[in-house]
């Protein structure tokens, strides 16, 4: 049979096959355990003594050490936000026999509200052994004195030394620096819990918020020895933490508080820009907030208060407001227009003090007519239409650019676009246009908005930032930079990042220039009131925004309205004319007109001129 | 086994002396005592890792009973049922694990569950039995040494199951399923001059897989590993802790229910897959020693066992069953003393977890199964 003797055959074969693999595995098998045997040797015979000390001498904790946040400086180097020495109390789990009880024992000592102990329990939930967990935040020197006395009997309750934001000048600058507050569950969504270790606060609104990463730094830790009863004998081993930078602004503080100052108890905003950098050297939403209330958790009338206050403290008008721009667009325009060659600076326009699109009986009134009971003069040109800000002279000339080349003229000074400022919140405003008309509402455009948006009304909004920069065009001639809070971060310097220029033939910046210096230094120009006195040259615009739209023919009356529908004023400048050294933009909200914004421009632009700053 | 086989196998029941309940059972006493020995150990330590809860510890024993009625059943089975019902196994376990990515339940981000509403479990624990059944049935199909296209076939049967699992992602799990159908094709006898080539080939493709086939926190471990005081707060906190366990156990090691490290909370895992830093610190190096030794005498009588297998279907898978284990036990150990990256191991017939311990009870019974077949033909 010799298949079966085959069979036979290959089962020896296959016997003496396996036989050999297993004497192979076998030898293998026994190499490993002897590294297996010889490493367990090693550790358990040869460094007993070693890991015996540390696992007896005893119990090495892993301490976090937060890294010191970043301090804010003024472009002087002066404080707007730093850290002083505050205490917590703290609980160390493993050391406490009853945590119910021990809660109610500290709650009969100092005040615990339902939040801190809420706060507590989700801390709990993530931390390592030993690791001491915070309870109350912010202990006065009251609370300090009564822990004190008792701690010795409060076994785990251990208080804590910690630094604590602070803002010198909250109410001054709560818009520019914003604030920290203690992490919420919502924010651990969106950090590196690990990261955040031993890190109690963070940047909420503002530059505190843009600059998280940064202010933040990174985690350090102190490896510690501690004895049965977790007091820390020594420390083993300390990686330092690596701390948060410095920011430095271009803001200067004084130019801040003088900024603060004129605008006193008017609401509204006020934002200076170096245009050579784009640099904001005053940011001022009015009124403002303390911003220390927030970092130890404000309390929910103080809060309150602030949300419902029709003042709006926490709204930052700089960034967030958004208004009808009025007349400052209309040097933007003119510029537009004559690059088009929808105008020369020679064309002139008739003006009876109101404007009738053709076919059409509703009369579009000119600012003036109520005041003269006619036109500005029976012919304006462009020089005269800006610097006594003639409605008519734009009706005219927007009609026959349409809205589209309105807004072409409009857009590359950066309307209707976020200017990436580097804080929170900040919104785009709005440039109208047909098709954004069509995309919104799924109508046409009416020749009668092409009217309202050539004097910065209907549709048309820009945040005073928006203007701000468009202004620090016109004193560059077309260079532009985005708007930047921060001059420095840790040692390196933040470039300003330029924007498209604006492009314009020379002839025409002056054009559009000259007549803008008239606004303030001729005796007809809007702005004359500032022009007094002046020993430097500015170059404005004026500008008036309707909260409350008038009806056909009525008039407006200040008198008789009320106070918070009253018009906005508006007034844009930069100084000095020839070399400029500072674009502002002030909006006076329900100020009844620019008269209530061109003062605060003046007082601004005269203390940083007159000091020499910005003279680099 | 033939049909003749059968007949002399009957008969030859009849004409013994009555069997002893060992037999009549179907169990290996050589290879039962060690296991009893391990589990019972596994009892104090888990007692002392759960810190003296008696809840863990009862649990611990119904899973451990439920394991070794497991291996009781499996035990009675021949091993030519369990050859021919490979196949089958095989395809079940690789549809399940094809579902696992479509209606599998995840946790810590991985995906590695199926539920059936009133168990869950993970098919990976499942493949761990079915591919070496599966390579060994078809590596035996022909006479040993298999061909050249028989063995790719095999690596393509322990690819599949392996990437799926990979996937998951669980790489510590698909590696040592993979080792365990690689185990069957080394002893199935391809050639050491083979072996050689995919060795080398494995080392080259070593620096490609760490930048392209690694997860980020897989890259970790292994670099904890290297180096854990980097990354103390982190990954290097296991490692460091465990160490210090175990070699603060010295000779004799500090007493049952007296280590400080696993009582302190210090050690990580104290009851699944770092337990036996608990051993180690509480029993010293000598209960380490004595642990090894059970852990010897099983893998010496699995050897055995493949040794003496009526079959080659039998010894291959014996064999595998074995090598697997001491992979299982080798990993763990080596791990928890910071000399292998942390992978999620349990340590053999002690750690808690009732998956693991049914898997590995079902392999022991494949294993008694094998041994107690009776002699058909004597060499």
């Amino acid at each position: 049979m010799p298949p079966v003797r085959d069979a036979l055959s290959d089962t020896s074969r296959e016997y003496a096959i396996v036989r050999a693999r297993l004497i192979a595995s076998a030898t293998l098998i026994v190499v490993l355990l002897a590294t297996l045997v010889y490493r367990y040797y090693d550790l358990q015979v040869s460094h007993y003594a070693q890991y015996l000390t540390q696992s007896d001498n005893n119990r090495i904790r892993i301490q976090t050490v937060a890294p010191r946040r970043g301090l804010i400086t003024d472009q002087k180097g002066r404080l707007l936000a730093t850290n002083i020495p505050s205490y917590r109390l703290s609980v160390v789990i493993e050391e406490v026999a009853s945590l119910d009880q021990l809660l109610q024992d500290i709650g009969s000592i100092v005040e615990l509200d339902a939040d801190d102990v809420e706060d507590f329990k989700n801390r709990r939930g993530r931390r390592r052994p030993y690791e001491p967990v915070a309870l109350k935040f912010g202990l006065s020197d009251v609370d300090m004195a009564k822990l004190g006395v008792n701690l010795h009997r409060l076994d785990g309750a251990v208080i804590e030394a910690q630094l604590t934001r602070h803002y010198p000048e909250a109410e001054l600058l709560s818009h520019v620096v914003g604030y920290v507050a203690r992490i919420s569950e919502r924010d651990l969504e969106n950090i590196d819990a690990d990261a955040y270790r031993g890190t109690s606060h963070i940047g909420k609104v503002g530059l505190e918020r843009e600059y998280e990463a940064a202010l933040h730094g990174q985690l350090g830790f102190q490896q510690v020895e501690t004895n049965a009863h977790g007091q820390i004998l020594r420390t083993i081993e300390n990686e330092a933490p690596s701390n948060g930078l410095d920011i430095q602004l271009y803001l200067d503080l004084d130019l801040q508080r003088v900024a603060t100052q004129a605008l006193g108890s008017q609401r509204g905003a006020v934002v200076a820009l170096d245009p050579r950098t784009g640099g904001v050297l005053a940011m001022v939403s009015n009124p403002g907030y303390d911003s220390n209330l927030f970092v130890n958790g404000i309390s929910t009338a103080d809060y309150a208060a602030l949300r419902d206050s029709p003042d709006a403290p926490l709204f930052n008008r700089v960034v967030q407001g958004q208004y009808p721009p009025g007349s400052t667009v209309k040097p933007m325009i003119a510029l537009g227009a004559l690059e088009q060659g929808y105008a020369t600076p020679e064309d002139t326009v008739p003006d009876p003090g109101w404007y009738q699109l053709p076919g059409e009986p509703r009369r579009y009134r000119d600012w003036i007519l109520r005041i003269r009971g006619t036109g500005h003069a029976p012919e304006v040109d462009m020089r005269m239409a800006i610097a006594e800000s003639c409605d008519v002279y734009y009706y005219d000339l927007a009609r026959r650019m349409g809205i589209d080349n309105v807004a072409l003229s409009l857009r590359p000074f950066g309307l209707g676009q976020s200017t990436s400022i580097d804080t929170t919140a900040e919104q785009s405003g709005l440039l109208p246009d047909t098709a954004w008309k069509q995309r919104r509402y799924q109508q046409s455009w009416y020749p009668g908005e092409t009217l309202s948006a050539g004097i910065g009304q209907g549709y048309m909004l820009a945040t005073p930032l928006q203007l701000a920069q468009a202004v620090s065009v016109l004193a560059n001639r077309g260079d532009s930079f985005e708007p930047s809070l921060v001059k420095r971060l840790g040692a390196a310097s933040v470039r300003g990042t330029q924007r498209a220029r604006v492009e314009a033939s020379p002839d025409h910046w002056a054009a559009v220039i000259a007549a803008m210096m008239d606004v303030v230094h001729t005796p007809r120009g809007t702005a004359a009131a500032i022009g007094r006195n002046l020993p430097y040259t500015i170059a404005g615009k004026t500008g008036t925004s309707q909260v409350i739209s008038i009806a056909q023919d009525a008039v407006y009356d200040e008198a008789e309205i009320a106070e918070r529908h009253r018009n906005h004023g508006w007034f844009i400048a930069f100084a000095p004319v020839d070399r400029p050294r500072i674009a502002i933009a002030v909006l006076a909200e329900n100020g009844g007109g620019s008269s209530a914004a061109y003062p605060v421009a003046r007082a601004v632009m005269d203390a940083w001129l007159a000091e020499g700053d910005g003279d680099v | 086994m033939s049909e003749t086989a059968r007949f002399l196998s009957d008969t030859d029941r009849d004409f013994t002396r009555r069997a002893s309940v060992a037999q009549v059972l179907h169990i290996d006493l050589w290879l039962l005592l060690p296991i009893l020995a391990v589990m019972f150990a596994g009892l104090w330590v888990l007692y002392s890792a759960s810190d003296a809860d008696w809840d863990t510890v009862l649990r611990h024993l119904r899973n451990q009973i439920i394991a070794f009625v497991a291996m009781l059943i499996v035990a009675r089975f021949r091993p030519d049922t369990v050859r021919r019902l490979g196949p089958m196994a095989f395809a079940s376990v690789v549809l399940l694990l094809v579902l696992v990515p479509l209606v599998g339940v995840g946790a810590k981000g991985a995906q590695r569950w199926l539920s059936l509403g009133f168990i869950r479990f993970q098919p990976s624990e499942l493949m761990k039995l079915a591919m070496p059944v599966m390579v060994a049935w078809w590596l035996t199909r022909k006479a040993l040494p298999p061909r050249f296209g028989a063995v790719m076939v095999a690596f393509a049967l322990v690819m599949a199951p392996s990437a799926l699992i990979a996937i998951q992602p669980d790489l510590g799990t698909s590696l040592l399923i993979a080792a365990s159908g690689l185990f069957v094709v080394f002893v199935a006898g391809i050639p050491w001059r083979f072996i050689a080539t995919v060795a080398a080939v494995a080392l080259a493709s070593l620096w490609p897989a760490w930048q392209y086939l690694l997860k980020d926190y897989q890259r970790q471990r292994v670099l904890t590993l290297l180096n854990p005081e980097a990354d103390r707060l982190g990954a290097g906190w296991n490692i460091i802790q465990s160490k210090t366990a175990i070699g603060s156990g010295g000779w004799g090691g500090k007493g049952w229910l007296e280590g400080t490290q696993s009582h302190l909370d210090f050690l990580p895992e104290s009851q699944t897959d770092f337990i036996i830093a608990v051993l180690a610190e509480e029993f010293g190096f000598v209960g380490v020693l004595l642990l090894l030794t059970m852990y010897l005498v099983i893998i010496v009588r699995g050897l055995l066992i493949s040794l003496n297998a009526q079959s080659a279907f039998g010894r291959l898978l014996a064999a595998a069953l074995t090598l697997t284990f001491f992979v299982y036990v080798f990993v763990n150990m080596g791990m928890v003393a910071g000399i292998l990256p942390v992978v999620g191991v349990p340590l053999p017939l002690i750690s808690f977890g009732g998956t693991s311990m049914v898997t590995l009870m079902v392999g022991f019974g494949l294993l008694m199964a094998i041994s107690t077949e009776r002699r058909m033909l004597s060499r």
